[in-house]
């Protein structure tokens, strides 16, 4: 199967040859998927070379004289580098962008901490107006770059992944999607997620959500959810554990609940080797999620004071 | 008072008055002032800009990167009649759109807001790339920075980029006050002709030099202006 960055350019080329309103920045990394598109699209492929500041920035001045600027490197080079950019240059300029992501929390273990971006969705959490995509697989991740790059003005982030769960969803860009539903709590599994957490629940009677859109979080749909599954909540994120408990327990906040946020831990791992091995020791494989869950949930029967 | 008016009636010599309206007081220190004669000459003479078409795409775009001590930009703009002159004594107000960092939100005139330094000449270099891939080949880009907000590094991406990229529609002035503490060996005119642009170095104070060194032909390469005047220290 191809991987959500596999998508990126060859759908990057249609939108470009579609929409004279689009332009692609880039800085080095992925430019060689755009050959093509540079080729028919020199002014609106621009690689402005190893300079994530002026990345950023050149995107919003791009977006200032009315063009749709796609942005994209490595989540840690995106996201975290220019990050008083991202801030100013975009929000506090009051323009939008497209910023896509690659290497994720994690996609390439070998290469160490350097590469790893765990914290990105959190830190884009203390900036306003930001709609955050985690798509779960690479139709996902197509559905979503098209209804970003058509998203208006939109400061939206596109988190795109190597970790995929075996079949997408049709994904609409906002809502939760119910996937299972119980009686004994609701697990909530964020893009690539969903398979590990499908697994871990099997045959406990649960609901799971699907979240392929985390920002704005759609709080409804958990809400309504709970009034059948009640009020225990597990959220499983494919980066920092605890991005999302905010917002869950903001949707829950006039009843008394419990949420639970499981992701990647905190603390540097200092191991390389592969995804799977980092799954297992973040403690997000099936296996120990299962026990995590499982040990949440019955926890709650328990009787309380 | 119609804008007409307002541009008959503010000349280079009512500035100081002007920002007496904001500061109290019509007597600035070279800080406060490094940048009014450079802008002066801009709006007055250079830029092809205007109250009424700040939404046509065809204006040239001035964007003030350094947003510190904004009193000669505000008082150019109210000269020029982007911003009503009664708006200036309540600079720094809860209710002022003038703030001490100008926000383009909320100033008419503005094309970025600003403050934090580094920011508005990588934003110029998007704004140029934005307008070639538009076919907008009359706009001219143009950034006011100060000689040690360019010390920040993301200044120094944007120079590198710009001159092999040939932005020949990108235009930077720098103020040159002598205030950054490690002074730029060879120059700051240097650094950037080491980059591929057309630079020239004039005395800030001068409008016929300004005027001369901002409207000077640099065909394929993007043009800097080091504007030297007072050391802020004097």
């Amino acid at each position: 199967m191809d991987t959500m960055r596999d998508r990126f350019a060859p759908v990057m080329t249609r939108l470009l040859d579609e929409d004279p309103r689009v332009a692609v920045v880039l800085a080095e990394i992925g430019k060689d998927g755009f050959t093509e598109a540079r080729r028919r699209h020199p002014d609106r492929v621009i690689n402005v070379g190893i300079r994530e500041q002026l990345l950023v920035g050149a995107g919003a001045g791009l977006a200032l004289t009315g063009l749709r600027p796609v942005v994209h490197t490595f989540a840690s080079f995106l996201v975290e580098r220019p990050f008083e950019q991202v801030k100013l240059d975009l929000g506090h300029q009051d323009v939008g962008a497209v910023l896509v992501s690659a290497a994720a929390s994690f996609d390439w273990p070998a290469g160490g901490f350097t590469h790893m971006a765990p914290g990105d969705v959190a830190l884009l959490d203390t900036l306003d107006g930001w709609t955050v995509h985690v798509p779960g697989h690479p139709d996902e991740a197509e559905q979503l770059l098209r209804q970003a790059v058509a998203a208006g003005d939109d400061k939206v982030y596109l988190r795109l992944s190597v970790q995929s769960n075996a079949r997408g969803l049709p994904v609409d860009g906002a809502r939760l999607r119910t996937v299972r539903e119980g009686h004994a709590g609701v697990v909530v599994a964020v893009g690539p997620m969903l398979g590990a957490v499908l697994a871990a629940t099997e045959g406990l009677d649960v609901t799971v959500l699907y979240a392929a859109t985390v920002r704005p979080f759609d709080g409804q749909t958990l809400r309504r959810a709970t009034e059948a599954a009640g009020t225990d909540v597990v959220l499983v994120e494919p980066y920092l554990a605890g991005t999302s408990t905010t917002v869950a327990g903001d949707a829950l906040a006039d009843v008394p609940h419990r949420v639970l946020g499981l992701g990647v831990r905190r603390r540097e791992l200092r191991r390389y080797g592969s995804v799977d091995e980092h799954l297992t020791a973040h403690g997000l494989d099936a296996g120990s999620l299962r026990e995590r869950i499982g040990g949440f949930l019955s926890a709650s029967d328990r009787p309380r004071p | 008072m119609t804008i007409i008016e307002a541009e008959r009636r503010h000349q280079y010599q009512d500035l100081p008055r002007l920002m007496g309206l904001m500061t109290g007081d019509e007597k600035h220190g070279p800080a406060a002032t490094s940048t009014l004669d450079a802008l002066w000459v801009l709006y007055d003479r250079v830029l092809r800009v205007g109250p009424e078409r700040m939404d046509d795409p065809e204006r040239d775009r001035f964007l003030l990167s350094k947003g510190h001590g904004p009193m000669a930009y505000y008082a150019v703009l109210a000269a020029k009649g982007f911003v009503p002159v009664d708006w200036l004594p309540d600079f720094g107000a809860y209710d002022s759109p003038l703030g001490h960092h100008p926000d383009r939100v909320l100033v008419p005139g503005a094309e970025i807001g600003s403050g934090s330094l580094g920011h508005g000449l990588p934003i110029a270099v998007g704004t140029a790339l934005g307008l070639r891939a538009q076919g907008l080949g009359e706009p001219r880009v143009w950034v006011l920075i100060g000689d040690a907000e360019l010390d920040e590094g993301s200044n120094h991406e944007a120079i590198a980029y710009a001159g092999p990229a040939g932005l020949d529609r990108l235009h930077t002035v720098v103020i040159d006050n002598s205030s950054a503490s490690h002074a730029r060996p060879g120059g700051i005119a240097a650094r950037f002709e080491a980059a591929g642009w057309s630079a020239l170095t004039v005395d800030g104070r001068d409008h016929e030099a300004l005027y001369a060194a901002f409207t000077a032909p640099h065909p394929g390469r993007p043009h800097v202006v080091v504007a030297r005047v007072e050391p802020k220290s004097a």
